[in-house]
């Protein structure tokens, strides 16, 4: 056992117990960021912040919601909403934080691209990044379903029968994953635990990763450049912080964050009071109806890129396109074969491929919530074999980038 | 200033992309539905004025109202239950004690002298179907009808209370409270449901509840659904569009057009606003307040950074 003394003070106790001094250094003091990056870097600390939020609002929303399908509906929209005490303030928080995270996470990972931050041994911040998507996606759908409404149980219906896998007809698979012929108890209890419990864990567990993911590789800055960390760091403890290309997480970055996460504070909470309608879909505040499909279904705005992938194709290719869709940007790292990790201003090619992909996701978006009708199919058609497309060209287009 | 370029990029492409799925989408799924303002421009205008006192003799009388319809304003109280009177016209008609308050004039002179026109369910009651509306239409005591007809609107306009005197819970039993259920508010289609003492007496009223809707749901072909959500479902201009004139929105559904006036509408939707919206005045309080702190946490957070960042520049 180590040696302890008498504490000379409550610090110094935790100190010898814990080791915060040290804890804080590696944490905090003197885990170094680069000084030229802009605010698109704080969106991680405005993630982790709405990760935070949901957390606890869902935490009190869980004291008062029941699991069961004939008092699911009444017990967010009579008893939480009404009867208890600014139940509905966490309830509009709740629902627009799962709506407004997949924003940012959107934008998140979009800033990662443009800079190229997924590069030259970065890779496993992007992968384990990824890894966080699918883990909001499964937590996002899992909570949707939870009201008992009429969108989220036809939605429920439609995504599971995904798993039928188009023309293997795989249903026995379908019933297995819902416990029932058509959503019911069964798959309400088990999407809920699914929501209240394993995900979110798991988002915990990687969250871990991600920020350890960090440590060694550092983040990337908005000019592409490469330093020592080292020499940098000596150069700041030193007293130069002027001449040093680096600061500190904290107190230096973590200024800079707060006051990002405030003006986005004051975003979100306008939404929360004033526009929360746009984070719940009407139809999903009328009571579940097994026996009345409603006239459209779609799924919620941050997955209707890749349910346009979904839908224009025949059954079976369609299956395979969004297959493509969700494992692509895993591949990225690899795919993107250029050795610069500077911004795509200053690559070339790239740069048009990323700004379509931009554009290309905005139109698969669109036309995944306009009926699949007339123009509108034909578009979306369009725009998913750009989709592919564009990942098809990105290794040939990379290949020969001049170095930047 | 590269910052605030960069800021309006995703701000560019974020208002972009929620124009696309919210308003435009919505644009294009649900066509959107004009006001009629109230006016019930297709029903023949009133040209005479109404007597009271005459109108009086004729609904009590020879108009034959007081048949099926209670008005317990003038002491007429229902002859019969609501649950019998289902059994009878598969639906209770309504007490007229504030239909003269709550109904346009022009509706109601055209439901006295031709029903199915006025509620507009000339589809659902056509001689081949053999259906006949439960409401039959006045055919005249003698004299010049439209002057009967406006004598008896004159009636129930002076026996209803005024207008500002009808509160929003009345307006909505009036006009929709006998098909729809509210339950968030406890309303029922046969009244608000009591608290209970007793099991047994709860059983009663639930029999009876369950008796009403089984001839309801034969009348109306299904049960008219519950509207305890229906101002979140649905928003306040489609159920103002839908009240005005439901076969706009719904073509060929069975829900008769309501007849309200735009007072009458206003009232029925504040009653929907309270069941389903309730806290909207706390929202908007707390918001306030909100934003308020929100402000001066965004002005420290400022200047908090801008003291640390003093020595990195």
């Amino acid at each position: 056992m180590a040696h302890f003394t008498k504490a000379t003070s409550v610090h110094d106790w935790l100190n010898q117990r814990l080791a915060i001094d040290t804890l804080q250094r590696v944490l905090s003091k003197e885990y170094w960021i680069p000084k030229n990056i802009n605010f698109l870097w704080a969106m991680g600390m405005v993630l982790a912040f709405t990760f935070g939020i949901l957390l606890v609002s869902g935490i009190f929303l869980l004291m008062y919601y029941q699991p069961h399908v004939d008092t699911a509906f009444d017990s967010v929209n009579f008893t939480i909403m009404r009867e208890v005490e600014f139940g509905w303030l966490w309830r509009h928080v709740h629902a627009v934080a799962a709506s407004v995270v997949f924003l940012i996470i959107y934008i998140h990972m979009l800033t990662g691209i443009y800079y190229g931050s997924y590069k030259k041994g970065r890779e496993m911040i992007w992968i384990s990044g990824m890894l966080l998507f699918v883990a909001f996606s499964a937590e996002a759908f899992s909570g949707y379903m939870l009201p008992w409404g009429q969108m989220s149980y036809w939605a429920g219906m439609v995504i599971t029968n995904l798993f039928s896998l188009g023309s293997l007809e795989f249903n026995g698979l379908v019933e297995w994953i819902r416990g029932d012929y058509v959503p019911g108890q069964a798959f309400l209890d088990r999407f809920f635990m699914l929501h209240v419990l394993l995900i979110p864990l798991a988002i915990l567990g990687l969250i871990g990763l991600h920020f350890g993911a960090l440590r060694i590789p550092h983040v990337n800055n908005q000019d592409g450049e490469e330093f020592d960390f080292d020499e940098e760091a000596a150069k700041y403890k030193a007293g130069n912080k002027k001449e040093s290309k680096v600061i500190a997480f904290a107190n230096d970055f973590l200024s800079k964050d707060m006051f990002v996460v405030s003006i986005y504070l004051i975003f979100f909470f306008y939404l929360v009071f004033w526009h929360f309608g746009f984070a719940m879909d009407a139809i999903n505040f009328d009571p579940a109806d097994g026996l009345k499909t409603p006239p459209h279904i779609y799924p919620e705005w941050y997955f209707l890129w890749s349910y346009e992938i979904l839908r224009p194709f025949p059954k079976d290719p369609g299956l395979v396109a969004f297959g493509f869709a969700q494992v692509i940007f895993f591949l990225l790292p690899w795919l993107d074969r250029s050795p610069n990790a500077v911004p795509a201003s200053r690559r070339g090619l790239f740069f048009f491929w990323f700004w379509a992909m931009v554009i290309d996701l905005i139109i698969l978006t669109a036309m995944g919530k306009l009926p699949p009708q007339g123009i509108y199919s034909t578009i979306g058609l369009f725009a998913a074999w750009a989709f592919i497309g564009l990942w098809v060209i990105l290794p040939f287009i990379t290949r020969n980038e001049k170095r930047a | 200033m590269k910052e605030f370029k960069i800021l309006a990029v995703v701000i560019f492409f974020t208002l972009v992309t929620y124009w696309l799925v919210e308003p435009f989408a919505h644009s294009q799924m649900h066509a959107h539905v004009e006001s009629e303002g109230f006016s019930y421009d297709d029903l023949p205008p009133l040209e005479k004025t109404g007597d009271a006192t005459r109108g009086q003799d004729l609904v009590m009388g020879a108009g034959g109202c007081i048949g099926c319809h209670s008005i317990e304003a003038a002491g007429f109280p229902a002859a019969m239950d609501a649950v019998t009177n289902s059994a009878s016209y598969g639906v209770n008609p309504p007490d007229l004690s504030n239909a003269g308050g709550i109904y346009d004039a022009k509706f109601l002179a055209a439901l006295i002298k031709n029903p199915t026109q006025a509620l507009m369910v000339e589809h659902k009651f056509t001689p081949e179907s053999g259906k006949m509306h439960p409401m039959i239409a006045f055919y005249g005591a003698g004299g010049d009808i439209d002057q009967e007809v406006a004598d008896m609107v004159a009636y129930l306009q002076s026996i209803a209370p005024k207008p500002d005197q009808i509160t929003p819970a009345q307006a909505f039993e009036t006009a929709c409270g006998r098909c729809h259920s509210v339950k968030y508010e406890n309303w029922t289609q046969i009244g608000e449901k009591p608290v209970f003492k007793k099991k047994r007496d709860e059983l009663v009223f639930l029999t009876q509840l369950e008796d009403y809707n089984a001839n309801l749901m034969g009348y109306m072909g299904k049960l008219p659904p519950d509207l305890s959500m229906y101002i979140r479902s649905r928003g306040e201009h489609y159920l103002s569009t839908f009240i005005e004139n439901p076969q706009n929105l719904l073509h060929g559904t069975a829900m008769p057009r309501v007849g309200v006036s735009k007072d009458g509408a206003e009232k029925v939707l504040e009653y929907l606003v309270e069941a389903g919206d309730p806290k909207h005045a706390e929202r908007d309080s707390v918001g306030v307040k909100v934003m308020i702190f929100l402000l001066v946490f965004a002005a420290a957070s400022y200047l908090w950074k801008k003291e640390i960042w003093k020595d990195l520049h």
